[in-house]
């Protein structure tokens, strides 16, 4: 069998979250970004005035920065927002039970797992559709023990104060020109607040679904996690097939208190028309632990950078991703880690598949501030390539300013061998079951941290190659 | 016994893809069912091709000649197809397999077997496994390791005959198996060889190797001479004896006087 048909397979492209929902939205902003749209977004949510003028401000940032040349290929994206549309309202409000979520929605979401996913123990749930949560929850031991798990609107009426004093802190509208895009257009995502020593045994699942062709998403998610608190959060992102390209552009903040365990799990299975532009930061306080879990396996180009900035004595991250980009997709992700204080610690892990003309590129920074003494990082970043045609770079970069601290970095680059296919197939496996093998065993390291869902999910993904490939 | 022979090759011609001249220059070879046969030959010789080419090696064309296994054109067949028929190449030299346990290896093998829609069971999987291993004494903990990944020689070597005792093969061809083993780890190989045969008379052997040695623990029906390229001589094991004490010189010489 030539190489290609098998790579054919191999192809993610049956892409079962592409159906699109006849829902007729409440409200929507007219193409395009104004001042004007900032305001009617601002005017919707019924916002102090202090978020308003905070919103106004990063729109000024947003209008100040060039566009990014450094990572994924963005010279079409203008003329795409141009013809975004920054916010669509799907219902008037958002609901506390599905069955007060209109029927075409609640289907949707019922047809992407999502009742079923919280009758599997989860301790709350949020969805969103298009620009708003259209419903959260949360189960009634974790509210009696003070945890909030919200609708990022709805912490900022019922928490204001908390809201205030953490909000833009751990990634200022500054940060980067698609953080500014978000502070300006923020809409629907997550408030968490993990009381002190509260732990949650079972994860919180947030899942964003967009449905409008040509929508921009601007979730913005806080998340703090009180001293001694140990949570978990997962995020799952799908969207229907369009012609025209959409656009993600998300903000994730978390505050790691003392002695807190956080883990964030994204899979995102975006469609190959999305942009997905993400910013996700945690400030880790002293003996603090952070952990991101990052899958990419959709989108058009992605460009994310989970990052923790270990602010606090003996504070750790941890940074485990892996990418698919298939044909015509740009994964451009990985992780950056900053040291700031004594005896902090910090691994990366970065897995990535190319195939076809998929190009995944690992950019990751470490940084090692003056009096981080004794800090220590890891990075291991390992890219598979399918075929001859896929491509991998890496763009590690280093800067260390304490002398007492230890840093290594690690890179490997293989292709699925042919004396590998070899190996397998006289064992009597097909040339797509050999190649399914192999893809699996390489990313087994990260696919084993996945809730059990989500890790059938990836193999399920993989092992489509089977299916109409074997000539 | 059926007399017609398993594996049975006719004036083999092949060569490595691309390349302009023949490895193997009219191979010659019947193995009825139940008989080991030793191919013997310096380096070079294209015995280790001949295993490549049985077992369907992409590496290697034939450009001449028949191979047949139970009657079917094996040349005709991909990779996956001749192990699904029945025959089995145990490698000289494993491939790696980062991530992949050999109990889920071996578990994507015999599922590969079954037709469409049928489903392994997993417990029934579990216990040939136990059984398989505790046959060729070895600890059930060698299964939840990665294929290759890290092993030694001997451990590689492990494998492959577990792999065997798996697979059930009607033929199993051992590429130069014994080769670069310490004694222990050729016993192993040869125990486990003689294991098998003894469970199932009616499989064939075709041992691949460079020396006598292992023809001391493995009994072989018939011993092949092969000098570049082709079977100079065929006899029983006092034809192993001899070159063991003569050295492959003499062949050597008659063969470049051809």
């Amino acid at each position: 069998m030539p190489q290609n048909e098998v790579v054919q397979g191999l192809e993610l492209d049956d892409y079962k979250y592409g159906f699109v929902t006849d829902s007729e939205p409440v409200f929507r902003t007219q193409p395009g970004l104004s001042a004007d749209v900032v305001r009617q977004i601002s005017a919707r949510k019924d916002e102090p005035n202090w978020v308003l003028e905070r919103r106004l401000k990063a729109l000024d940032i947003y209008d100040s920065k060039p566009m990014p040349n450094w990572g994924g290929d963005l010279s079409d994206l203008q003329a795409t927002l141009d013809e975004t549309y920054f916010y669509v309202k799907p219902q008037e409000q958002m609901e506390r039970s599905w069955d007060d979520v209109p029927d075409n929605i609640k289907e949707t979401f019922e047809r992407l797992g999502i009742p079923e996913a919280e009758r599997k123990m989860l301790a709350g749930v949020g969805a969103q559709y298009d620009s708003e949560m259209v419903y959260h929850s949360l189960k009634e031991e974790w509210e009696a023990k003070g945890v909030v798990f919200d609708s990022i609107e709805d912490g900022l009426k019922n928490r204001p104060e908390l809201f205030r004093k953490h909000f833009g802190t751990v990634i200022p509208a500054a940060d980067n020109k698609f953080a500014a895009l978000n502070s300006a257009v923020w809409s629907g995502g997550s408030f968490v607040y993990i009381p002190p020593g509260v732990r949650l045994e079972t994860p919180l699942q947030a899942y964003f679904r967009v449905n409008q062709e040509r929508l921009g998403q601007f979730e913005r998610t806080l998340i703090i996690a009180g001293e001694g608190s140990r949570a978990h959060y997962i995020e799952g992102c799908t969207a229907p097939v369009y012609s025209t390209d959409s656009f993600h552009s998300g903000v994730i903040e978390i505050i790691v208190e003392r002695d807190a365990f956080f883990r964030y799990t994204t899979i995102q299975n975006w469609s190959n028309n999305m942009y997905n532009l993400v910013t996700q930061r945690a400030l880790v306080h002293q003996g603090g632990h952070m952990e991101w879990l990052d899958g990419n396996l959709g989108s058009k180009l992605t460009m994310k950078y989970p990052s923790c900035y270990l602010m606090g004595e003996g504070a750790h991250g941890d940074i485990l991703s892996i990418a698919y980009a298939g044909d015509g997709q740009h994964q451009d992700t990985g992780g950056k880690v900053v040291h700031v204080a004594p005896n902090t610690s910090s691994s990366i892990v970065s897995k990535s598949i190319s195939k076809g003309t998929g190009r995944a590129s690992y950019r990751g920074l470490c940084k090692v501030y003056d009096g981080a003494s004794n800090a220590k990082s890891n990075v291991e970043c390992d890219a598979l390539l399918i075929n001859d045609t896929s491509r991998t770079d890496t763009f590690p970069y280093i800067e260390i300013d304490e002398k007492n601290a230890s840093v290594g970095h690690e890179a490997t680059v293989s292709k699925v061998g042919d004396e590998q296919l070899f190996y397998l197939m006289s064992r009597g496996m097909d040339e797509a079951e050999a190649m399914a093998l192999v893809v699996r065993g390489f990313i087994e390291p990260i696919a084993k941290e996945l809730p059990l869902e989500y890790a059938v999910e990836l193999n399920r993904l993989i092992e489509l190659e089977m299916e109409g490939s074997v000539g | 016994m059926d007399d017609s022979p398993t594996l049975s090759v006719v004036g083999l011609t092949a060569r490595v893809a691309d390349e302009d001249i023949d490895i193997l220059k009219g191979v010659d070879l019947s193995v009825r069912p139940g008989e080991t046969h030793a191919v013997m030959g310096p380096n070079g010789s294209g015995k280790s091709t001949l295993a490549k080419v049985i077992a369907g090696h992409p590496g290697y064309e034939t450009t001449g000649g028949s191979v047949a296994f139970q009657g079917q054109d094996l040349l005709d067949m991909e990779p996956d197809e001749r192990a699904q028929a029945g025959v089995f190449m145990a490698f000289q030299y494993p491939v790696e397999i980062p991530g992949v346990s050999i109990a889920n290896f071996l578990r994507t093998a015999l599922q590969a077997r079954l037709a469409d829609g049928e489903e392994l069971d997993l417990f029934d999987f579990q216990d040939l496994l136990l059984e398989r291993m505790a046959l060729l004494d070895m600890d059930s903990s060698f299964a939840q390791r990665h294929v290759n990944e890290g092993f030694s020689g001997g451990e590689k070597k492990r494998n492959e005959i577990l792999q065997m005792a798996m697979l059930k093969p009607a033929l199993a061809v051992m590429d130069e198996t014994d080769s670069g083993l310490d004694i222990d780890a050729l016993k192993v190989v040869a125990h486990g060889v003689n294991t098998l045969k003894a469970e199932r008379p009616d499989m064939s052997v075709l041992l691949i190797t460079h020396y006598q040695r292992i023809l001391d623990h493995v009994t072989p029906d018939v011993v092949h001479v092969m000098v570049d390229g082709a079977i100079v001589q065929s006899g029983g094991p006092e034809v192993a004896l001899a070159l063991e004490a003569q050295g492959y010189e003499e062949y050597r010489s008659a063969a470049a006087a051809r």
